[in-house]
């Protein structure tokens, strides 16, 4: 019987909820209690029920916990699953971004804290730094956002398994077509409203998260103050603000399998992080944005939290969960493509992260 | 004649990543070591207590305390600092968070 699984990071452990009909959900947890979860990554590649999750121990530092049981039990590697190689004089910090690739079932990237791509060639378990970003001459110029300076997106293209584009706050898009080898930044259009003289520069733009719409291969992207649409794979990309009622914002979802369609979680502005209008919310277009709806019906209104730009996912099913965690520890399911939620966990920890899967 | 083993007693949150060891004794090679070599003898048979204690670069983790003979030697030497032999190190998860 397919199980769905809605994994959930926080800053202090992991939770995961389970159903078997999306309607009653058990939720489970915490594992790694007290120890903050910023990524996971569900694996369902060749039928996998593989889990993986970025854990850092505010004592014991960061590692990668791997789950080949669903998330029912976890072990790590006894050697430093993810570190840095000695000549660069740099620690870890914090795994951001855990991405299954599409076209290499063995093949798992990590974006990490500070700015960097690792890849795993073993299913996750072992990590190895992609050379070809870290030395990038950018690098020194790209700057820490509030959270800390970190690649928090990855996104591999289906089919063209040496296309990569990566994200990072505040450093802007860069894409690879050689397998990670080099490295170009690709921002053009996307607006970097913060920077005194050139608001187009080449990089350093504030990308907040980029999503594939697997379907027609749009990609989406919220930025800080900016969401914008890509049709030729990130190379360009044009604003779709119009019609929201806020260009600010941490995460953006693209449906699975429909062209066009795409949600954001509004935030009311940069100096504001609550829902616009104090009502919790996600914003719907069915044509890649050209126009824009609310959805709010079971999300609550008064509300001053905030979604995170990993606290949200969608699911594969039909038709297709979109899940949300807030900062104040709810946790809001949608079966019906957002246009209704319920809450299927509440008082966890400040979410960071929510991915959700069907579990053979 | 050998010099005296030195006993590495390790916090209660780390115990259960080793199977509930609570303590490591070390030989020491001399009259002295520094506390990373203490750390690499230490840390042979249980490598998963290196990345907990350690960072890569080798430094002791941020809210990790090491006590030498009851002397934190992370605000002194740090990695640096003489153990003798014979001496009791603490690792202890420093009072932090919330």
């Amino acid at each position: 019987m397919t199980e769905t699984v809605v994994a959930i990071g926080t800053r202090k452990g992991l939770w995961i909820a389970r159903s078997t009909d999306r309607r009653e959900w058990a939720l489970e947890g915490p594992h790694f209690l007290m120890s903050e979860v910023a990524s996971v990554a569900v694996d369902t590649r060749e039928g996998r029920s593989t889990v993986l999750a970025g854990v850092k121990s505010w004592h014991w530092g960061p590692t990668v916990q791997v789950s080949s049981d669903g998330g029912r039990t976890w072990t790590e590697s006894a050697e430093r699953a993810l570190s840095f190689p000695s000549d660069t004089d740099t620690a870890l910090e914090r795994v951001w971004q855990l991405t299954p690739d599409p076209n290499d079932a063995d093949v798992v990237w990590a974006g990490v804290e500070p700015h960097a791509l690792f890849r795993s060639t073993d299913r996750g378990e072992n990590y190895e730094l992609v050379r070809g970003l870290w030395d990038h001459p950018h690098r020194p110029s790209w700057e820490p956002g509030f959270g800390g300076g970190a690649v928090h997106t990855i996104v591999p293209e289906p089919g063209e398994p040496e296309h990569l584009l990566v994200a990072m706050s505040a450093g802007g898009v860069y894409r690879s077509e050689d397998g990670g080898q080099t490295w170009a930044a690709s921002n053009p259009g996307i607006r970097a409203y913060f920077m005194p003289d050139n608001e187009y520069p080449d990089h350093g733009q504030c990308v907040h998260k980029v999503a594939r719409g697997q379907a027609d291969g749009a990609l989406y992207a919220q930025n800080h103050k900016g969401v914008y649409r890509s049709d030729d794979n990130g190379r360009t990309w044009d604003s779709i603000a119009e019609g929201l009622p806020t260009d600010f914002g941490f995460t953006i979802l693209a449906h699975p399998r429909r062209p066009g369609v795409v949600w954001n979680v509004p935030v009311q502005d940069d100096g504001e992080r609550i829902p616009p209008g104090a009502q919790l919310q996600v914003q719907r277009s069915d044509d890649g944005g050209a126009h824009w709806r609310m959805q709010a019906d079971g999300l609550p209104a008064d509300s001053y939290t905030c979604v995170l730009r990993d606290a949200a996912s969608l699911d594969e099913a039909d038709p297709v969960g979109v899940y949300l965690g807030t900062r104040n520890g709810d946790v809001f399911a949608s079966v019906d493509e957002g246009e209704s939620f319920t809450r299927i966990a509440t008082q966890l920890p400040d979410v960071l992260v929510v991915r959700a899967a069907q579990l053979a | 004649m050998p010099s005296a083993p030195v006993r590495v007693i390790l916090p209660g949150m780390l115990r259960d990543l080793v199977g509930g060891v609570a303590e490591i004794e070390v030989e020491s090679p001399s009259d002295s070591q520094t506390v990373a070599e203490l750390l690499d003898r230490a840390f042979s048979e249980h490598r998963v207590l290196d990345g907990k204690v350690r960072d890569e670069r080798g430094q002791i983790r941020r809210h990790v305390k090491v006590f030498v003979n009851g002397e934190d030697a992370t605000r002194g030497e740090g990695v640096a600092a003489p153990v003798p032999a014979g001496a009791r190190v603490h690792i202890i998860n420093a009072v932090s968070g919330g």
